[in-house]
């Protein structure tokens, strides 16, 4: 093998790929082929670096030069400058947005400096589709370690005694999950890795499926190891076809290099991972509709007890954990329980991958200690609220999961703290939400995706958020009366309390935490039918300002319920109570005498002065 | 061409159940071809039910949808009612009864492409080709849908086009979008 000079690594994650990553790459090795440098650069397609925000990326080591936003046209200059002469290309290196400075490399950029990458740690590293890099970054090294020196229960007692929790969201302790699997006597066993993201605004379980597959395949075969399983099933949704690509590659090249298949390492384990496609539906995240999805049916849930540990899989016992649960078992197996627990909070340990998005202005995929504050992560690593706007709330959870506001800024997030603050870790999404924001509407926007959603099997889910979502709509139409905002708390709470799965138990979640947190944009909402971030369309009200307005009549004749009066030559006026706010008059005034105000004109007789 | 096709016995005993009659035949309307393509994937995940999502996946993918009639097929192939398929249809979003457009527009709505404002993206979209969502242009070019989260939300608000990604789509750049469809 030739020993290459340099590596241009360049992301091929969903984001990058959007934006012609391949192209960019595409681009550099005609570069370097035309310049014949191919023994002496090479030119990789990594998985995503999580600084999606200034993609398409490209990273060259081994000084570590981060390039943003590389367009094709750009290789020829990386290759004539940097790789030929050895100068940076100034232009395309990150703007350090507070210093103004272009910084050199990655490890002095904000983004990264707060990070630990843990689940992360080959994403952006490594080729996905070439198992040799995986296997250089020690991939399949914890998995005949685990089966060739440690017996099942080892194995076991060393992730409890890690504290690896369950990363989809309820944080179940990983390790006696498995040691509960592996006490059911059955003739066959069943691993499954549940890689149905289906929170909107969560993208971590892809990320990982794209940049690293290896890890996940060889944790899964660890897995099985331990609760006696042969067969391994990974349940992933059709919307994400790069992830599935990346995971065919992944195991056809494991199954030839022996690391899956029959008596792996030489020993009397074998173990097979196939895959299966979700289909859309979000309620399938939870492990009983999974496992009926998967058994050709409805995604519906089950009651539990019977777990799945108990009988899941056409029957079976099975394990199913989340794809970032699985990412780090490897690493906690080669590095150590120890190690692993010294990383986060008492209850929480180790790390948390997050998906930034929202008003933020370095949106992308992050890994956090356990324990960092959420003012770390939005204003140092995140870089601030975009356009300079005032923070209002994060989101955490998706639909599930509840509102942070300011006074949460500075708690050590874990899952605990998470859940006492009305929210929960879920998945991982953090949504940022700026004062341009309506949070009735947010609450609305998240009741709109669980109605959707619901899979009908419960009342309480089925019926009851529409009930939810249809009082939210009242209130952001300006209809919502006081007695609203108490059946929205008491329906919640039905709803929670009897639900048959998760998805129902957690779905007031957004109205619940809004109500706490934001009660006086309810009452803005219903008392002075107001919005104050001019969201909710309904309570805008159209204005005729008496300075600008000639009297030209082009409003009143367009006007579709006669709303406006006024004479020739006279100052308009706008009837609020009869007009609908179709914004006809708006586009018809040549004069820009019509504007729209957040708060109702209390005065409408006369004309209004804007 | 009609094909005539034979149920399945646990299939026949099922509806002779139902409507107290013997000898239940369906017809499909289906050419042959088509029928032995359905035929051929079936086989292909060995006529398995527990298989049926895959079968449905793949079906979808060379007919681009899933009318009643392909569903009867299946059904009969895997040995299932066919109100079981169609359950399974209808229950997941990602299958669809109705043809899509030739260019299917789907309108990222998703957490994050909602804060940055895809609703208005999607009005334009709606306005400009004068369909609602989930519906065809009559001349059968464009059809919108709404999807949840592509996972590209550093590009919200996203926009797909058949495969083609668009980040950060305003509701002006709606019309030049569209343009480049334009025969």
């Amino acid at each position: 093998m030739s020993q290459y000079k340099m590596h241009l690594l360049v992301c091929a994650g969903t984001g990058c790929h959007s934006s012609q990553s391949d192209l960019v790459y595409e681009m550099l090795r005609d570069e370097v082929d035309r310049k014949r440098l191919e023994e002496e650069v090479q030119i990789i397609r990594t998985g995503c670096f999580g600084f999606c925000e200034k993609g398409p990326i490209v990273k060259v080591l081994p000084d570590n030069t981060f390039y943003t936003q590389v367009k094709p046209s750009d290789a020829r200059e990386i290759i004539d400058e940097h790789v030929i002469k050895g100068r940076r290309v100034e232009r395309l290196l990150y703007l350090d947005p507070e210093t103004e400075e272009h910084v050199l490399d990655s490890k002095h950029m904000g983004f990264y400096k707060k990070q630990l990458r843990i689940a992360l740690r080959n994403c952006g590293t490594i080729d996905p589709e070439n198992i040799d890099e995986a296997i250089a970054r020690n991939a399949y090294q914890a998995l005949g370690k685990s089966i060739t020196e440690m017996s099942p229960q080892e194995t076991i007692d060393l992730i409890k005694s890690s504290g690896l929790r369950g990363r989809g969201g309820a944080g179940f302790p990983t390790g006696l999950k498995w040691e509960i699997t592996s006490r059911n006597q059955a003739n066959q066993k069943y691993v499954v890795c549940n890689a149905d993201e289906g929170d909107p605004g969560a993208f971590m379980d892809r990320s990982i499926l794209e940049g690293d597959p290896h890890s996940v395949l060889e944790a899964m075969a660890i897995c099985g190891y331990c609760i006696g399983a042969t067969k391994g099933l990974i349940y992933i949704r059709a919307e994400y076809p790069l992830a599935i690509r990346r995971l065919k590659v992944a195991i056809a090249q494991a199954r030839e290099y022996g690391l899956l298949g029959e008596q792996i390492f030489g020993t009397s384990f074998s173990f097979d991972i196939s895959l299966k496609y979700g289909a859309g539906a979000f309620v399938c995240g939870e492990e009983t509709a999974l496992i009926h999805s998967m058994e050709g049916k409805r995604g519906e849930p089950a009651n539990k007890p019977p777990f799945p540990a108990q009988s899941g899989y056409l029957g079976k016992p099975t394990n199913v954990n989340n794809v970032e649960t699985l990412a780090n078992i490897p690493v906690i197996i080669l590095k150590g329980a120890e190690w692993f627990s010294s990383i986060g909070t008492e209850k929480s340990k180790g790390t948390k991958v997050f998906a930034l998005a929202g008003k933020i202005n370095n949106v992308g995929l992050i890994e956090v200690p356990m324990g960092i504050t959420l003012r770390e992560i939005i204003y140092e690593i995140g870089g601030g609220i975009k356009n300079n706007k005032k923070f209002k709330a994060v989101q955490t959870g998706g639909p599930s999961g509840g509102c942070l506001t300011e006074k949460h800024l500075d708690t050590p997030i874990d899952y605990e703290s998470l859940t006492a603050a009305g929210s929960m870790m879920g998945s991982g999404g953090m949504i940022v939400l700026d004062e341009d924001d309506c949070m009735v509407s947010v609450a609305k926007f998240y009741l709109d995706f669980i109605v959707e959603e619901s899979c009908g099997r419960c009342a309480p889910c089925r019926i009851g958020n529409k009930r939810l979502y249809e009082t939210l709509n009242k209130i952001t139409q300006g209809k919502g009366k006081q007695e609203d905002i108490e059946k929205l708390r008491n329906l919640s709470q039905v709803i929670k309390d009897t639900s048959l799965c998760g998805l129902g138990q957690t779905s007031p979640n957004p109205v619940l935490s809004t109500l706490d947190n934001f009660m006086d944009e309810y009452m803005e909402h219903v008392h002075d039918k107001k919005c104050r971030s001019g969201q909710c369309r309904s309570l805008l009200y159209y204005v005729i300002s008496k300075d600008d307005c000639i009297g030209c009549m082009a409003c009143k004749r367009v006007c579709p319920t006669h709303a406006i009066s006024g004479e020739k030559k006279e100052v308009h006026v706008i009837n609020q109570e009869v007009c609908i706010k179709c914004g006809a008059c708006m586009e018809k005034c040549q004069f820009d005498a019509i504007s729209l105000l957040n708060d109702y004109p209390r005065v409408t007789s006369s004309p209004v002065n804007v | 061409m009609n094909q005539k096709i034979n149920l399945a016995p646990e299939v026949l005993a099922y509806m002779e159940k139902l409507n107290g009659s013997d000898g239940v035949e369906v017809v499909v309307n289906l050419p042959k071809e088509k029928v032995e393509q359905i035929n051929e994937i079936c086989n292909s995940f060995d006529n398995d039910p527990q298989e049926l999502i895959n079968v449905l996946h793949e079906t979808q993918h060379l007919f681009g949808y899933l009318p009643a009639e392909v569903q009867d097929v299946i059904a009969h192939n895997l040995h299932l009612p066919v109100a079981h398929v169609y359950g399974v249809v209808t229950f997941y979003s990602y299958f669809t009864m109705l043809p899509k457009g030739e260019h299917p527009i789907s309108v990222c709505t998703g957490t994050a492409c909602y804060v940055r404002g895809a609703e208005k993206v999607l009005e334009e979209f709606k306005k400009e080709l004068n369909i609602k969502v989930g519906e065809t242009t009559p001349d059968g070019r464009f059809s919108i849908n709404c999807l949840r989260c592509v996972g590209a939300c550093g590009l919200a608000p996203v926009v797909l086009v058949g495969e083609k990604v668009y980040g950060r789509v305003s509701p002006d750049g709606v019309k030049a979008i569209l343009a480049e469809y334009d025969k």
